[in-house]
Protein backbone atom coordinates (compact mmCIF):
# COMPACT_ATOMS: atom_id res chain seq x y z
CA UNK A 1 0.00 0.00 0.00
CA UNK A 2 1.45 3.36 -1.01
CA UNK A 3 0.89 6.47 0.99
CA UNK A 4 2.24 9.83 1.89
CA UNK A 5 1.83 12.05 4.89
CA UNK A 6 3.06 15.60 5.41
CA UNK A 7 3.14 17.65 8.54
CA UNK A 8 4.52 20.95 9.74
CA UNK A 9 5.70 21.12 13.33
CA UNK A 10 6.75 24.07 15.48
CA UNK A 11 10.41 24.34 16.46
CA UNK A 12 10.18 22.99 19.97
CA UNK A 13 11.34 19.83 21.70
CA UNK A 14 7.79 18.46 22.00
CA UNK A 15 7.72 18.20 18.20
CA UNK A 16 10.24 15.36 18.42
CA UNK A 17 7.72 13.13 20.22
CA UNK A 18 4.89 14.24 17.98
CA UNK A 19 6.85 13.44 14.82
CA UNK A 20 7.83 10.02 16.16
CA UNK A 21 4.27 9.15 17.15
CA UNK A 22 2.93 10.12 13.73
CA UNK A 23 5.69 8.19 11.97
CA UNK A 24 5.10 5.10 14.12
CA UNK A 25 1.38 5.19 13.33
CA UNK A 26 2.02 5.70 9.63
CA UNK A 27 4.60 2.90 9.47
CA UNK A 28 2.29 0.50 11.30
CA UNK A 29 -0.55 1.38 8.92
CA UNK A 30 1.79 0.32 6.14
CA UNK A 31 2.18 -3.07 7.81
CA UNK A 32 5.84 -2.61 8.72
CA UNK A 33 7.33 -4.74 11.52
CA UNK A 34 8.58 -3.72 14.95
CA UNK A 35 12.30 -3.58 14.08
CA UNK A 36 11.55 -1.49 11.02
CA UNK A 37 9.31 0.87 13.00
CA UNK A 38 11.92 1.13 15.75
CA UNK A 39 14.62 2.16 13.25
CA UNK A 40 12.36 4.77 11.70
CA UNK A 41 11.41 6.06 15.14
CA UNK A 42 15.03 6.71 16.09
CA UNK A 43 15.88 8.31 12.73
CA UNK A 44 12.85 10.61 12.93
CA UNK A 45 13.64 11.64 16.50
CA UNK A 46 17.26 12.45 15.70
CA UNK A 47 16.52 14.32 12.47
CA UNK A 48 13.64 16.38 13.92
CA UNK A 49 15.70 17.18 17.04
CA UNK A 50 18.54 18.38 14.78
CA UNK A 51 16.12 20.51 12.75
CA UNK A 52 14.63 22.09 15.88
CA UNK A 53 17.93 22.68 17.69
CA UNK A 54 20.59 23.24 15.07
CA UNK A 55 18.54 24.17 11.98
CA UNK A 56 15.79 26.43 13.27
CA UNK A 57 17.53 27.15 16.57
CA UNK A 58 14.21 26.88 18.45
CA UNK A 59 12.68 29.82 16.51
CA UNK A 60 9.00 28.90 16.84
CA UNK A 61 7.96 30.82 13.73
CA UNK A 62 10.12 28.46 11.69
CA UNK A 63 8.52 25.07 11.12
CA UNK A 64 10.02 21.65 10.71
CA UNK A 65 8.44 20.10 7.63
CA UNK A 66 8.18 16.33 7.71
CA UNK A 67 7.20 14.02 4.87
CA UNK A 68 6.61 10.32 5.32
CA UNK A 69 6.13 8.18 2.25
CA UNK A 70 5.85 4.54 1.40
CA UNK A 71 7.50 4.23 -2.01
CA UNK A 72 8.61 1.38 -4.24
CA UNK A 73 12.07 1.72 -2.71
CA UNK A 74 10.92 1.53 0.88
CA UNK A 75 10.00 4.00 3.59
CA UNK A 76 11.13 7.52 2.79
CA UNK A 77 11.39 10.37 5.25
CA UNK A 78 12.30 13.96 4.54
CA UNK A 79 12.83 16.55 7.25
CA UNK A 80 13.26 20.19 6.25
CA UNK A 81 14.36 23.03 8.44
CA UNK A 82 14.66 26.74 7.65
CA UNK A 83 18.14 27.30 9.01
CA UNK A 84 21.44 28.30 7.46
CA UNK A 85 22.55 24.75 6.75
CA UNK A 86 25.79 23.01 7.58
CA UNK A 87 28.60 21.09 5.95
CA UNK A 88 28.10 17.43 6.71
CA UNK A 89 31.81 16.74 6.15
CA UNK A 90 32.67 19.07 9.01
CA UNK A 91 30.68 17.12 11.60
CA UNK A 92 33.23 15.36 13.84
CA UNK A 93 33.16 11.56 14.01
CA UNK A 94 31.80 10.81 17.51
CA UNK A 95 33.54 7.43 17.54
CA UNK A 96 37.02 8.95 17.29
CA UNK A 97 38.77 8.48 20.62
CA UNK A 98 39.09 12.24 21.17
CA UNK A 99 35.31 12.65 20.77
CA UNK A 100 34.10 9.66 22.78
CA UNK A 101 33.44 11.65 25.94
CA UNK A 102 31.68 14.54 24.25
CA UNK A 103 28.06 14.97 25.27
CA UNK A 104 26.76 15.71 21.77
CA UNK A 105 27.18 14.75 18.14
CA UNK A 106 25.83 11.20 17.88
CA UNK A 107 22.48 11.85 16.18
CA UNK A 108 23.76 11.68 12.62
CA UNK A 109 25.65 8.48 13.44
CA UNK A 110 22.37 6.91 14.61
CA UNK A 111 20.52 8.09 11.50
CA UNK A 112 23.19 6.55 9.29
CA UNK A 113 23.28 3.36 11.34
CA UNK A 114 19.56 2.64 11.18
CA UNK A 115 18.62 3.92 7.73
CA UNK A 116 19.85 2.67 4.34
CA UNK A 117 20.10 6.08 2.70
CA UNK A 118 20.79 9.38 4.46
CA UNK A 119 21.56 12.46 2.40
CA UNK A 120 21.39 16.21 2.88
CA UNK A 121 20.69 18.96 0.38
CA UNK A 122 19.82 22.64 0.37
CA UNK A 123 16.17 23.34 -0.35
CA UNK A 124 15.64 25.78 -3.24
CA UNK A 125 13.25 27.76 -1.04
CA UNK A 126 15.79 27.98 1.77
CA UNK A 127 16.81 25.70 4.59
CA UNK A 128 18.21 22.21 4.64
CA UNK A 129 16.57 18.88 3.90
CA UNK A 130 17.63 15.49 5.11
CA UNK A 131 16.24 12.60 3.10
CA UNK A 132 16.33 9.11 4.57
CA UNK A 133 15.21 5.78 3.15
CA UNK A 134 14.74 2.49 4.93
CA UNK A 135 14.43 -0.48 2.62
CA UNK A 136 12.28 -3.46 3.63
CA UNK B 1 3.10 11.92 32.77
CA UNK B 2 6.83 12.13 33.27
CA UNK B 3 9.11 10.45 30.73
CA UNK B 4 11.15 8.85 33.47
CA UNK B 5 11.08 7.93 37.14
CA UNK B 6 14.32 7.64 39.06
CA UNK B 7 14.41 5.80 42.39
CA UNK B 8 17.39 5.75 44.70
CA UNK B 9 18.68 2.84 46.77
CA UNK B 10 21.80 2.50 48.86
CA UNK B 11 23.97 -0.63 49.00
CA UNK B 12 26.85 0.13 51.34
CA UNK B 13 28.61 3.15 49.91
CA UNK B 14 27.22 2.54 46.43
CA UNK B 15 24.13 4.48 45.34
CA UNK B 16 21.92 2.66 42.88
CA UNK B 17 19.59 4.65 40.68
CA UNK B 18 16.77 2.58 39.18
CA UNK B 19 15.62 4.30 36.01
CA UNK B 20 12.24 3.48 34.49
CA UNK B 21 11.04 5.16 31.31
CA UNK B 22 12.79 7.03 28.52
CA UNK B 23 16.12 8.84 28.58
CA UNK B 24 15.57 11.10 25.62
CA UNK B 25 15.86 14.73 24.61
CA UNK B 26 14.01 16.93 27.08
CA UNK B 27 12.61 15.67 30.33
CA UNK B 28 14.33 12.28 30.57
CA UNK B 29 17.82 13.66 30.05
CA UNK B 30 17.21 16.61 32.36
CA UNK B 31 15.94 14.32 35.14
CA UNK B 32 19.04 12.13 34.95
CA UNK B 33 21.33 15.19 35.02
CA UNK B 34 19.50 16.52 38.08
CA UNK B 35 19.73 13.21 39.92
CA UNK B 36 23.49 12.88 39.29
CA UNK B 37 24.15 16.49 40.35
CA UNK B 38 22.17 15.96 43.53
CA UNK B 39 24.12 12.79 44.43
CA UNK B 40 27.45 14.50 43.79
CA UNK B 41 26.29 17.43 45.94
CA UNK B 42 25.61 14.95 48.74
CA UNK B 43 29.09 13.50 48.35
CA UNK B 44 27.84 10.23 46.84
CA UNK B 45 30.36 9.37 44.18
CA UNK B 46 29.95 5.62 43.69
CA UNK B 47 26.95 5.37 41.42
CA UNK B 48 25.35 2.43 39.66
CA UNK B 49 22.72 3.21 37.01
CA UNK B 50 20.22 0.40 36.63
CA UNK B 51 18.87 0.74 33.10
CA UNK B 52 16.72 -2.42 33.10
CA UNK B 53 13.56 -0.33 32.99
CA UNK B 54 14.73 2.04 30.28
CA UNK B 55 12.94 1.12 27.09
CA UNK B 56 14.19 3.97 25.00
CA UNK B 57 17.29 6.12 24.65
CA UNK B 58 18.21 8.57 21.90
CA UNK B 59 21.47 10.40 21.16
CA UNK B 60 20.61 13.01 23.76
CA UNK B 61 20.14 10.28 26.38
CA UNK B 62 23.41 8.63 25.40
CA UNK B 63 25.05 12.06 25.69
CA UNK B 64 23.59 12.42 29.16
CA UNK B 65 25.04 9.05 30.21
CA UNK B 66 28.44 10.30 29.00
CA UNK B 67 28.03 13.63 30.81
CA UNK B 68 27.08 11.77 33.99
CA UNK B 69 30.14 9.56 33.64
CA UNK B 70 32.51 12.51 33.21
CA UNK B 71 30.85 14.55 35.99
CA UNK B 72 31.26 11.66 38.46
CA UNK B 73 34.85 11.04 37.33
CA UNK B 74 35.65 14.71 37.85
CA UNK B 75 34.62 14.33 41.50
CA UNK B 76 36.93 11.33 41.86
CA UNK B 77 34.03 8.89 41.75
CA UNK B 78 32.88 6.04 39.55
CA UNK B 79 29.72 5.53 37.54
CA UNK B 80 28.84 2.10 36.18
CA UNK B 81 25.91 0.70 34.21
CA UNK B 82 23.69 -2.24 35.11
CA UNK B 83 21.31 -4.36 33.00
CA UNK B 84 21.35 -2.78 29.59
CA UNK B 85 18.49 -3.64 27.27
CA UNK B 86 19.53 -4.98 23.88
CA UNK B 87 18.59 -1.67 22.27
CA UNK B 88 20.80 0.38 24.59
CA UNK B 89 23.61 -2.12 24.21
CA UNK B 90 23.37 -1.73 20.43
CA UNK B 91 23.53 2.07 20.70
CA UNK B 92 26.54 1.93 23.02
CA UNK B 93 28.24 -0.47 20.61
CA UNK B 94 27.59 1.81 17.61
CA UNK B 95 29.02 4.77 19.49
CA UNK B 96 31.97 2.69 20.80
CA UNK B 97 30.96 3.65 24.34
CA UNK B 98 30.99 0.03 25.47
CA UNK B 99 34.75 0.58 25.63
CA UNK B 100 34.20 3.47 28.06
CA UNK B 101 31.54 2.23 30.48
CA UNK B 102 31.81 -0.64 32.92
CA UNK B 103 28.68 -2.67 32.24
CA UNK B 104 27.20 -5.46 34.37
CA UNK B 105 24.29 -7.88 34.06
CA UNK B 106 24.18 -8.82 37.75
CA UNK B 107 23.76 -6.29 40.54
CA UNK B 108 25.87 -8.28 43.00
CA UNK B 109 28.73 -8.43 40.54
CA UNK B 110 28.45 -4.70 39.87
CA UNK B 111 28.45 -3.87 43.59
CA UNK B 112 31.53 -5.95 44.35
CA UNK B 113 33.37 -4.25 41.48
CA UNK B 114 33.22 -0.93 43.40
CA UNK B 115 35.20 -2.36 46.30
Amino acid sequence: MAGIQELKLPSRIESVDEAAIRADEFAKEQGLGDDFVSAIDLAIRESVANAVKHGNKFAEEKTVDLTLARTDEGFEITVRDYGAGFAIDEIPDPTNPENLLKAHGRGILFMRSFMDVVEWYNHEGGGMVVKMIKRP
Amino acid sequence: MSDITISERQAGDVTILDLVGKVTIGEGSVALRGAIRRLLGEGKTKILLNLAGVGYVDSSGIGELVSSYTAVNKEGGTLKLLKLTQKIQDLLAITKLLTVFDVFDEESEALSSFA
